[in-house]
């Protein structure tokens, strides 16, 4: 059974693992199976059917009506399906995601899309620090896919990033697309200081200006590019907005040349 | 006969090929159908030219990937590996040469075969590869910019070349009229080329000749200035005979293609100085499709 509606009791007494709940894993579970399934993150036991009141619906999709920022490892691994949230969700949202959608109206914790490989994470809200990026010891972050944050993101969002794009609505923290392997990051808004710190590859695009930009950064003219515009169509056929990519000319950076210095960082204020 | 117009009771005879499609973009609709004219010249025959190829349609900003004027080139040959061989000379002669050009994939096929992923080494290192969504592009520094360019395009094994019509007129200007209206009728047509100059061939040909080191010569049975001399298919109102030739992506759009030239020819009418329709075959034993001219009439 994967067409449910999680309703919130009330808010979790711990961090929750909300792993298991992915449309693969529910598909051909009974109701009474699902309720049994163990979210703790602590030694005392806590079950789904502890904290949601569960009921079936007609929509093709699992229904999250109240989130937490308690809720971690949200559509961890997911390949296919969509999640809908009411409300906010933990770290690493999305995590090692294949495939399929999770559609977020609140925030999202740390690590959000982290190793995500495909599909999309729709966020309402804001993203904390490391969108995408790897865990400790992992050589790559995102290797694909889509991660939309409407409001803002955090520290260091696409690091070690290797594919797939992050288009954050708002402003991006500092060191935005740090150790980039390539891939697309674009900050609509403004972004912290040093974007595209110790990038390899891939395009950087910021349309507010930057706080600081590393100085191991090279100015190479402003130019009115063919693949902005091809960027600019796709994104708007993904929903995202980009029309002002267009008409814009941005300046276009080069770097990091304290690296392999092949990635780009795109102006547009 | 229809209009005063003689449908000869044959068919046309047309042979299964390979195909893909290119769209090129560019800053005009002038200098995208430049590069289009380009990469489609001297590729008339795939006998001498390795490919047919022609434009296929016009295509408005909102259609491209690049949101900029476009055109779309088919390309015909008779096995796949001549075809890819063919598009990469003919992308990176013609195309990445034309100033302010993109070019795309333009036929979602079965399968692929490269595109920019070959021409991407242009850029001797400084090239950069963009994946958005399921599609890789390359972006190549030139000396205008950038030269971006779909890493592939589809294949199509489900092409068929050769269909053809005979427009028999009074004389060369009559014949030539009639032609071309014909040729406009059939450009409407989506999925079909017409791959001779203009979309019209003069010289018809026959297999073999008098000469042995030639595989083809003039099909003097329609060789108006041969009229007695040898045993000719036209008859003595017939002054001028001119062919269209038509490859199309799929036995439809070939069908269609014909149609369409066959029913333009017969609406001008006797009275324009049609006299005659034909189409060449091979007597039915060489190629896999058959378009029979009474079928198409109706």
């Amino acid at each position: 059974m994967s067409r449910l509606v999680f309703e919130l009791k009330e808010p979790p007494p711990e961090r929750c693992n909300l792993s298991s709940l992915i449309p693969e894993r529910l598909a051909g579970q009974v109701l009474r199976a699902v309720e049994r399934i163990e979210i703790q993150t602590t030694r005392r036991t806590l079950r789904v059917g502890d904290v949601f009141r569960i009921s079936p619906t007609e929509a093709d999709e699992i229904r999250f009506e109240g989130g937490s920022e308690r809720f971690d490892y949200f559509g961890m691994g997911m390949s296919a399906g969509r999640i809908v949230v009411t409300g906010d969700l933990g770290q690493q949202a999305g995590r090692a995601m294949r495939g399929g959608e999770i559609s977020v109206s609140g925030n999202v914790g740390r690590l959000a899309g982290s190793g995500m490989a495909g599909g999309r994470i729709e966020v309402g809200g804001d993203a904390g620090d490391l969108v995408g990026a790897p865990l400790p010891g992992e050589a790559t972050g995102m290797r694909g896919g889509i991660v939309h944050i409407r409001g803002n993101a955090g520290a260091r969002a696409g690091d070690r990033m290797r594919r797939g794009l992050i288009a954050i609505g708002g402003d991006a923290g500092a060191n935005l697309a740090s150790r980039m392997i390539g891939g697309t990051v674009i900050a609509f808004g403004a972004a912290g200081v040093r974007p595209g710190y110790l990038m390899q590859r891939g395009t950087v695009i910021v349309g507010g200006g930057a706080e600081e930009i590393t100085p191991t950064f090279v100015d190479s003219g402003v130019h009115e590019l063919v693949a902005m515009r091809l960027l600019a169509r796709w994104l708007i056929d993904e929903k995202i907005e980009g029309g002002s990519l267009l008409a814009s000319k941005p300046r276009r950076l080069v770097g990091d040349t304290a690296v392999l210095g092949m990635g780009e960082l795109f102006v547009l204020a | 006969m229809k209009n005063g117009v003689a449908v000869d009771d044959t068919f046309a005879e047309a042979f299964g090929m390979r195909a893909t499609g290119v769209i090129i973009t560019a800053d005009t609709p002038e200098w995208a159908h430049q590069a289009a004219v380009t990469m489609t010249g001297f590729a008339t025959s795939v006998i001498a030219c390795g490919v047919e190829a022609g434009i296929d349609r016009e295509l408005p900003p909102e259609e491209t990937p690049d949101a900029r004027p476009g055109i779309r080139v088919l390309l015909f040959a008779v096995s796949t590996s001549t075809l890819e061989a063919q598009l990469q000379l003919r992308l990176g002669q013609c195309v990445l040469t034309c100033p302010g050009t993109a070019c795309y994939a333009g036929l979602a096929g079965e399968e692929s075969i490269k595109l920019g992923v070959a021409i991407r080494y242009f850029g001797d290192g400084w090239q950069i590869a963009k994946k958005l969504g399921a599609q890789r592009f390359w972006r190549i520094p030139v000396m205008d910019g950038e030269f971006v360019c779909e890493d592939k395009t589809g294949l199509t094994k489900g092409a068929v070349g050769g269909g053809n019509l005979l427009i028999m007129g009074r004389d060369r200007i009559a014949t030539l009229h009639a032609t071309e209206a014909a040729v406009a009728a059939i450009a409407a047509v989506p999925g079909v080329i017409m791959p001779f100059p203009g979309g019209i061939v003069r010289s018809g040909s026959k297999v073999g000749s008098k000469y042995k080191a030639l595989a083809a010569s003039t099909n003097h049975a329609y060789c108006p200035t041969l009229k007695g001399r040898v045993e000719s298919a036209l008859t003595p109102d017939v002054g001028s005979v001119l062919e269209i030739v038509i490859d199309g992506l799929t036995d439809d759009d070939v069908r269609a293609g014909m149609r369409a030239g066959l029913a333009a020819v017969c609406a001008l009418g006797a009275g324009e100085g049609v006299v005659r329709v034909g189409a060449g075959n091979y007597g039915g034993k060489l190629g896999k499709y058959q378009y029979r001219l009474g079928e198409l009439l109706q």
